[in-house]
């Protein structure tokens, strides 16, 4: 693991597993009584968001809680950021107050990178989704889903997703999450094509561990998992596609097409779906679209990036070894990962 | 003013030679001139070019003096060897006036560093609607006869085929800045593999080289001559090479940037290689050098763009685009030119001195080194390596992409009309 989580493509086969093992720890943890671990306990992390969006934010903020550390949330609207303050000047007046981290959301891409990496501040930069860049934690959710699901909750431990086939359809040219699962699942082993029309394909694609069709309805039958991506309506008005329901009626997943995926065969979305437009209503309420649970993982990946960077001032859970180093326990899951329920 | 002997220069990268400057002119060149009454600078095997003159140069004043001044501006230049600098019309106000060219011209004489010659602006506060006064600007005491928007494409085809028929009755030239707007909406950088990667919006070749096409062929009907500003990718060289085949009167220029960076490095994110057009890759680096060593491309010219430290320290994004360029130009010529056996130093003086000044009509400038002609002369030492260090630049601005980059080559001397500008790198 790094200091820092930019890109998802940083991230190596190791890595991406132990972060979806620890997310496994992490998630028994909300099934207790009391949802609250010690591990960043006296620790500060500042949710940064230049965009809105609140269901990133609060489920970024729903993992430093149960994580016990200090959260404060920065939102650029109505602050000084919209009165003319640069980048670098919000993030060192954060980390003057004291911030271990950043989890940062912002419209330009690269903008957590250059956080990160232009000696402005020291603390840890989580990217939340920068632009039409990446958007890590939603790849690592994505394929913490698809495991648990395709793979097993206990059978998954230690696993990646080789062999398994996952479709991604939609705005792939604007789309960060479609670039992060990319890159994470090609790394985890996965079979990956997108589809979308040819206007919302990136020129340069050729180079992505990827294939590439232009034809929903040749894929579904080799899916193990096809993803939904939103699509902004607005795309229509710049010549994207000629109608929404044009757009619909080759691209959207309704239940005649669902029909046609295997019977394990998984819905995903990363929300928030446009019902009618990519996705029916039929299948985002069906018992195979997996869009609630998603959101619900999204809090144990993102308590499992926290922990793993931020290596708490005490292991995840009780018994603390005074021989664990913050190091081993930053980088390989030690036995302090375990839950007393285990022992 | 007294004599100055350069003495064993090697003059255009040729034998050693002493040239004799008595004055504002060139005495004699020759074999072991005397230097009775001459103050000796001892070349030791230099290479002596012609004062180097930019085409496309930003000074930024009036309106942006904390990025540059004339007075900054024609130091970096004299810094960088160079005796003429062409100044873009993107001021505030807008060159678009006798006035406001006038004043340009007027300050660069006075500081006496380089020679600056306003480039107008074709169309009213760079719009694109409506014809400057391109006639005014020419009879003004600066004479302009280059005109161009850079910064803003002509984009209005009826515009510019307007523009390059009306400077004909007085021998002028518009200078495109090729970049058709509807597919540049949003562009960040090149379009391609590291765009797509990178998520930044995408700056097309083609929106570029469909400018080139439709002007060349404008140019072509209406018997007028066009220039190309920052020429960038192979494409657009194929262009202009069919349009020079079929005796289209166009000519064109590439920036020192686009001789050697490519879009590999907009990877960091560091908006330092944030700049329009925007730097492509390696296939069209390599095809630009070829292409100005075969003189489909006449000229190298800076598109020296000053910008204040704030303006590159944020998000990509949010950056200005440009680089400056005076003072590193003729070492990034000599490392993807000369050192790669694409020019030889004739070359170099032709691409940056003889062609820039015939193009833009600076008459006293891009002269032979020869007795009688003007003293505008550059002293280069050739032998020369080190690494870029902007806490050196005359110019006001830092925004250049080699910071760190080891250069080859170093201007020790500048001459302008015989005054030295630049002695041993240090400005006068």
């Amino acid at each position: 693991m790094q200091r820092h989580l930019i890109s998802a493509a940083d991230l190596t086969r190791d890595d991406a597993v132990l972060i979806l093992d620890t997310a496994e720890e992490m998630a028994r943890v909300a099934d207790r009584p009391i949802k609250k671990l010690p591990t960043l306990r006296g620790r500060t992390v500042v949710n940064l968001f230049f965009e809105d969006s609140t269901r990133t934010r609060i489920s970024f903020e729903a993992a430093e809680k149960r994580l016990s550390a200090d959260v404060i949330n920065f939102s650029a609207k109505g602050s000084s950021v919209s009165k003319g303050e640069s980048l670098k000047d919000t993030a060192q007046t954060l980390e003057a107050m004291g911030v271990d981290a950043v989890v940062i959301r912002h419209g330009a891409s690269g903008a957590p990178y250059r956080l990160a990496t232009s000696g402005w501040i020291d603390a840890a930069v989580i990217n939340a989704g920068d632009g039409t860049h990446q958007h890590p934690t939603q790849a690592l959710l994505d394929a913490f889903t698809a495991r648990r699901r395709l793979v097993g909750r206990d059978a998954g431990l230690g696993q990646d997703l080789s062999g398994r086939r996952i479709t991604i359809v939609g705005d792939v040219l604007h789309s960060r999450v479609a670039r992060s699962n990319v890159d994470l699942l090609h790394t985890l082993g996965a079979e990956v094509t997108l589809v979308a029309p040819p206007t919302l394909v990136p020129v340069g694609v050729e180079t992505w561990p990827c294939d590439v069709s232009y034809d929903l309805d040749s894929t579904l039958a080799k899916s193990d998992a096809v993803m939904m991506l939103r699509v902004q309506r607005e795309r229509m008005n710049a010549a994207f596609f000629p109608t929404e329901r044009e757009y619909s009626r080759r691209y959207g997943l309704d239940g005649d097409r669902m029909a046609r995926m295997p019977e394990h065969a998984i819905v995903m979305h990363p929300g928030p779906m446009v019902r009618g437009m990519e996705i029916t209503a039929e299948v985002a309420d069906s018992d195979r679209c997996t869009v609630v649970e998603q959101v619900a993982n999204g809090v144990s990946i993102r308590m499992a990036v926290l922990y793993l960077l931020l290596g708490g001032n005490e292991p995840a859970v009780a018994h603390p070894s005074p021989t664990t180093t913050l190091a081993s326990r930053r980088f390989a899951p030690t036995p302090a990962f375990r839950t007393t329920e285990e022992k | 003013m007294s004599k100055i002997l350069i003495r064993g220069a090697k003059v255009l990268g040729g034998e050693p030679q002493d040239v004799l400057i008595d004055g504002a002119v060139i005495e004699a060149v020759g074999s072991g001139l005397s230097d009775e009454g001459a103050e000796v600078v001892e070349a030791g095997g230099k290479v002596l070019l012609p004062g180097l003159v930019d085409l496309h140069t930003h000074l930024r004043e009036p309106g942006r003096e904390d990025s540059e001044t004339v007075l900054t501006g024609t130091r970096a230049a004299a810094s960088g060897g160079y005796t003429a600098v062409f100044a873009m019309a993107n001021t505030f106000p807008v060159a678009d006036t006798a006035g406001v060219v006038e004043q340009v011209w007027r300050l660069g004489r006075e500081h006496g560093y380089c020679d600056v010659q306003p480039i107008g602006a074709v169309t009213v506060g760079l719009e694109g609607k409506k014809l400057a006064e391109l006639g005014a600007m020419h009879e003004s005491a600066a004479g302009v006869t280059v005109f161009s928007d850079d910064g803003k494409c002509v984009d209005d085809a009826v515009i510019m085929r307007r523009a390059l028929e009306y400077v004909k009755a007085f021998g002028g030239v518009v200078a495109q800045h090729a970049q058709e707007p509807r597919l540049t909406e949003g562009a960040q950088m090149n379009e391609g593999i590291v765009s797509a990667e990178l998520g930044l919006g995408g700056w097309p070749a083609v929106a570029e080289e469909s400018i080139i096409a439709r002007d060349v062929l404008l140019a072509e009907h209406v018997g007028s001559r066009v220039h190309i500003c920052h020429l960038s990718t192979a494409g657009s060289v194929e262009i202009v090479r069919w349009a020079k085949s079929r005796g289209i009167d166009v000519t064109a220029e590439v920036t020192p940037h686009h001789l050697l960076l490519t879009d590999e490095l907009v990877r960091t994110y560091n908006p330092v290689y944030k700049v329009n057009p925007p730097l492509r890759t390696e296939r069209d680096v390599l095809a630009l050098r070829e292409a100005l060593a075969d003189g489909t491309i006449d000229i190298v010219a800076t598109d020296h763009a000053p910008h204040p430290h704030e303006d590159k320290d944020c998000e990509w994004a949010a950056a200005a685009m440009g680089m400056v360029g005076l003072e590193t130009a003729l070492s990034v010529v000599q490392e993807t030119m000369v050192d790669t056996g694409l020019l030889d130093w004739a070359g170099v003086a032709d691409r940056m001195s003889f062609k820039p000044a015939k193009i833009g009509q600076a008459r006293d400038h891009g002269r032979p080194v020869s007795a009688g002609e003007p003293a505008n002369l550059t002293l280069v030492d050739t032998a020369y390596r080190g690494s870029v260090d902007p806490a050196g630049f005359a110019s006001r601005s830092r925004n250049t992409p080699y910071e760190g980059r080891e250069l080859p080559g170093r201007v020790t001397h500048t001459w302008l009309r015989g005054k030295a500008t630049l002695v041993d790198g240090k400005l006068t």
